[in-house]
């Protein structure tokens, strides 16, 4: 399947201060052919500014998406610097404001950035590279054919061995008319400086020092410290706090209640306390004592969820999302592997806590906010506090890490009124216990499961009962499966039916959302099936992949569902079979490998685990072998393998040990004692090798992440016989005789 | 109380509450922002400085409790980057979103003062109480045995070849 990207650009030149050169492009982005799991990326048509020449000979590259750890400050300038023909030690990046009217949609989600950006970035290099040719062959009247870039910012005259420098070409090139960004030549990945080199992160410099970098590092003159106190139970209200008594505290300036509405990505009831260092704000909101209103979602829990989830599955689902022959015909009669499976919410715990800084002066609201989702934050202040979303300002600060996360703007809307209400400029700062108790988990889920193999133990039915949350046909947010997801396509009977609660407590998008539940479900499964089949667990997936077969697109204009390449999948589950010599090596008992695979954010990993379970049940992850598989090209090799190792592990904690429980309506946990990351004794040895294909390179941030947690559970079961149908781990009893 | 203390080799007053963990006095009242804070209860390491030589978590260390301390910062790590951690940390590209960082090289300075050449379990040991939740923590590993030997010197010539020594390796890893 090829995606490709939509492209109208137009090419706009205009002199700067001090006789530069700013090149912009009009530029449409659009990624087509999303998944149902990813986020929708804006498709505003709008005029971009991406190039700075001053003519002191400094250049400059705009970094326009927000940075959380992704890597994107530094890739995304890497193809404006590749086409632009340029010396990447000698660039300034500097990071964009929020502004989708000059830059095209900028969020950090679905892993967009690549597949979104590769192709208009790389034109508004090639546009600069192509308007500093006309420049130089115009001022030595030249054919411009007898020109070319070095490399260093310099155009040469071949026949003369006459160059000019860019900064020189800047004010004459300002002059020009741009070609047209859409035919613009374009270098062949064979002339590749940039793209493809293991560039380190342009920030490391500021990291290794400890320079101000990050949202919790904003500081404004005159800024006050808050806090802000929500209910433990989502969205309940404030019937009544000692305000009076916590007015009177060492250096509190204000006190008071925001009323907040019931949207619970929105701005929610809570008590603002606001003092004149961090510090006194803490001291005061411990001795905050608030009487929260009742509030129904008082009345859910996970035990609840759990127990209404094992009625729906003992019951026909209430209705199908996706079928294709007939699964429950198909299963009548046959030799039926049936399971159930269930994993937990979980919290995003990125190391910085949400912090904003904001100011709002003369109806004007500016943010510091280390956001992923800018825009979004903009629409929810200007509705919550009634301005006009141009009145907002956003500066994109550096975030310690987002996961997902940082995709609401709760934070942001939480800052922003407390501002309003105190006229000086505020800086928020969550504790680690606002942060793991006021998430958007990942919601939880629950599976029945039923296959067939036939005689000759291919599969031949699938059905699957998923329990999830939502109302009436919705699912609430990242609790829903797209129905073309896999295997849909590779079984002849299939079928994705659901069943629906209600659900009070919020959910958004986890790293590889969706997929890094269902990965563990399916690919789990499909062991117990491989085993029922009497195969390998690699050759009883590689006959799936042969058994692809998709329904016949739809009539109509609707959205046409996305089937991954089966191809793809095959070459990188024959390349890490092959890493990880599967199936030769004599493993002693206690020790197992386990494969799995997964498509998702346009990425193909298939991977496998050795892990070892001692006889009291101590589980060690011996070694990850990855195969990806992203496209034609790993834009920056050095970043790529930091989110490859960085998702691998990633969901090894999630397995783990990571687990959000809700109790009464509120989260039980409430920090790293109780909601633990992994640590550097856990880490196992992780090799990644990359397949490349011809199609244009996708996103590295999650896909990586979801095949990991069923290697693991498969290894276990190689290991063990165990079959585990639950996450997380340390809730099983591994121990074996 | 008015508490005083040596900061990256300068003696301050601070006219701080007692009660005021030595975290917050660093990044509000001396403007030292390289110490994070992550989750306040010594969870996490981000807030890792040196207190006396020793890794501590100032997250909740009260100020009062460090007074006449020499307490050394990120920012007071080096005069200039050049200590041999961060530049390791530069030439490998630990970080993802380098949140933690600060803290993992505080904490690694102060293994390599008193191992200098620390074995993979000697790193197992000193870094388990700093979380890295983009789990850096190959490139940790291999940041501090790199740093151990800049600073035995072993390969000079190796360490100023920066950028090429990162192409390689994760050339090499791929």
């Amino acid at each position: 399947m090829t995606k490709t990207l939509d492209r109208r650009d137009f090419l706009r030149v205009s002199g700067i201060a001090g006789g530069g050169l700013l090149i912009g492009t009009t530029l449409q982005f659009r990624a087509r052919d999303a998944q149902a799991s990813e986020l929708p990326t804006d498709a505003d048509f709008a005029p971009n500014a991406f190039i700075k020449i001053a003519a002191d000979g400094k250049i400059t590259i705009i970094a326009k998406n927000p940075e959380v750890g992704q890597g994107v400050k530094t890739s995304m300038p890497q193809l404006i610097a590749e086409e632009l023909d340029v010396a990447w030690d000698s660039l300034i990046i500097e990071q964009a404001d929020s502004d989708p009217a000059k830059y095209g949609p900028q969020v950090a989600g679905g892993s967009t950035a690549t597949p979104t950006n590769w192709e208009p970035l790389r034109r508004a290099g090639a546009v600069g590279r192509a308007l500093m040719i006309s420049a130089a062959a115009q001022t030595w009247n030249v054919p411009e054919a007898e020109c070319a870039t070095m490399g260093d910012a310099t155009v040469q005259h071949r026949p003369t061995q006459r160059s000019l420098r860019y900064a020189e070409l800047a004010a004459k090139a300002a002059t020009l008319t741009a070609p047209d960004a859409a035919t613009v030549r374009m270098k062949a990945a064979s002339e590749y400086r940039i793209i493809g080199k293991p560039i380190p992160g342009v920030d490391n410099p500021k990291i290794v020092r400890g320079q101000p970098l990050f949202g919790i590092d904003v500081t404004v003159p005159g800024m006050l410290h808050a806090q802000y106190v929500k209910a433990p139970v989502f969205g309940a209200r404030v019937a009544s706090a000692n305000l009076d008594e916590i007015k009177r505290m060492r250096g509190v300036r204000d006190a008071f209640v925001i009323e907040g509405g019931t949207q619970l990505a929105g701005l929610l009831p809570g008590v603002a306390i606001v003092a004149d260092s961090y510090w006194n704000s803490r001291v005061a909101r411990n001795a905050l004592k608030v009487t929260w209103a009742e509030h129904p979602t008082a009345q859910q829990s996970s035990a609840a969820f759990r127990t209404k989830a094992t009625e729906f599955l003992a019951t026909e689902p209430q209705r199908t999302l996706f079928a294709m022959g007939d699964a429950p015909a198909a299963l009548q009669g046959a030799s039926v592997v049936q399971a159930e499976y269930e994993y937990p919410f979980l919290a995003h715990a990125s190391l910085e806590p949400m912090n904003c800084t904001a100011h709002f002066v003369d109806g004007k609201l500016e943010v510091w906010a280390p956001t992923q989702n800018p825009q979004s934050g903009r629409a929810l202040c200007a509705n919550t506090l009634g301005i006009d979303q141009a009145n907002i300002t956003i500066h994109m600060v550096r975030g310690g890490g987002g996961f997902g996360r940082r995709l609401n703007n709760d934070y942001m809307v939480e800052a922003a009124a407390i501002a309003k209400q105190v006229a000086v400029p505020v800086k928020l700062v969550w504790t680690r216990e606002d942060d793991i108790k006021h998430d958007f988990y990942r919601p939880a889920g629950y599976h029945k499961l039923r296959g067939a193999v036939d005689a000759q133990g291919k599969l031949v039915a699938w059905d699957n009962h998923f329990v999830s949350f939502g109302e009436g046909n919705g699912f609430a947010p990242a609790a829903g499966i797209g129905g073309s997801e896999f295997p849909a396509g590779f079984v002849p009977n299939f079928r994705l039916a659901t069943s629906t609660m209600p659900l009070g407590v919020p959910t958004g998008f986890l790293r590889a959302p969706t997929s890094n539940a269902i990965a563990f479900v399916y690919q789990s499964f499909i062991d117990e099936l491989a085993h029922a089949a009497k195969k390998d667990p690699v050759e009883f997936r590689r006959e799936m992949l042969a058994q692809f077969a998709p329904p016949p697109p739809p009539t109509g204009n609707g959205p046409r569902p996305v089937f991954m390449d089966a191809a793809r999948m095959r070459g990188v589950l024959d390349l890490v079979a092959e890493m990880s010599g599967w199936g030769t090596k004599p493993l002693p008992r206690g020790t197992g490998m386990g494969v799995a695979f997964h498509f998702s954010h346009r990425g193909y990993f298939a991977e496998v685990v050795q892990a070892t379970v001692a006889r009291n049940g101590t589980l060690t992850v011996d070694k990850v072998w990855v195969a990806g598989d992203v496209g034609s090209v790993i834009i920056n090799p050095s970043g790529a393998l930091n989110q490859v190792r960085g998702s691998v592990l990633d969901g090894i904690s999630e397995a783990l040990a990571q687990e959000i429980t809700i109790e009464a309506g509120a989260t039980k946990q409430s920090n790293f004692n109780d909601f633990p990351l992994l640590r550097m004794r856990g880490v196992p040895p992780v090799e990644v090798q990359f397949k490349i294909s011809d199609v244009p390179p996708t996103g590295m941030g999650e896909p990586a992440l979801p095949p990991v947690i069923p290697a693991l559970t498969n290894a276990i079961f190689a290991a063990t016989g165990k079959r585990i149908r639950s996450l997380p781990l340390n809730k099983h009893d591994l121990r074996w005789s | 109380m008015p508490v005083s203390l040596t900061v990256n080799g300068t003696r301050r007053t601070l006219d701080v509450p007692d009660d005021m963990p030595l975290l917050w006095a660093l990044r509000e009242v001396l403007d030292l922002k390289g110490p994070k804070f992550g989750c306040g209860i010594g969870q996490c390491g981000a807030c890792t400085v040196h207190v006396n030589g020793n890794a501590v978590r100032s997250c909740n260390l009260p100020v009062a409790g460090v007074a006449n301390a020499n307490i050394v910062t990120i920012e007071g790590l080096s005069a200039d980057g050049t200590h041999p951690l961060q530049v390791a940390w530069q030439e490998l590209d630990v970080a993802q979103c380098g949140y933690c960082q600060a803290g993992q090289i505080m904490t690694a300075a102060a293994l390599l003062r008193r191992t200098p050449r620390p074995s993979d379990s000697d790193i197992d040991r000193a870094m388990t109480g700093n979380l890295c939740r983009c789990a850096t923590y190959h490139r940790i590993r291999e940041g501090i045995h790199r740093a151990a030997s800049i600073a035995a010197n072993d390969d000079a010539a190796d360490a100023t070849a920066t950028d090429a020594t990162a192409a390689a390796r994760a050339q090499e890893a791929l």
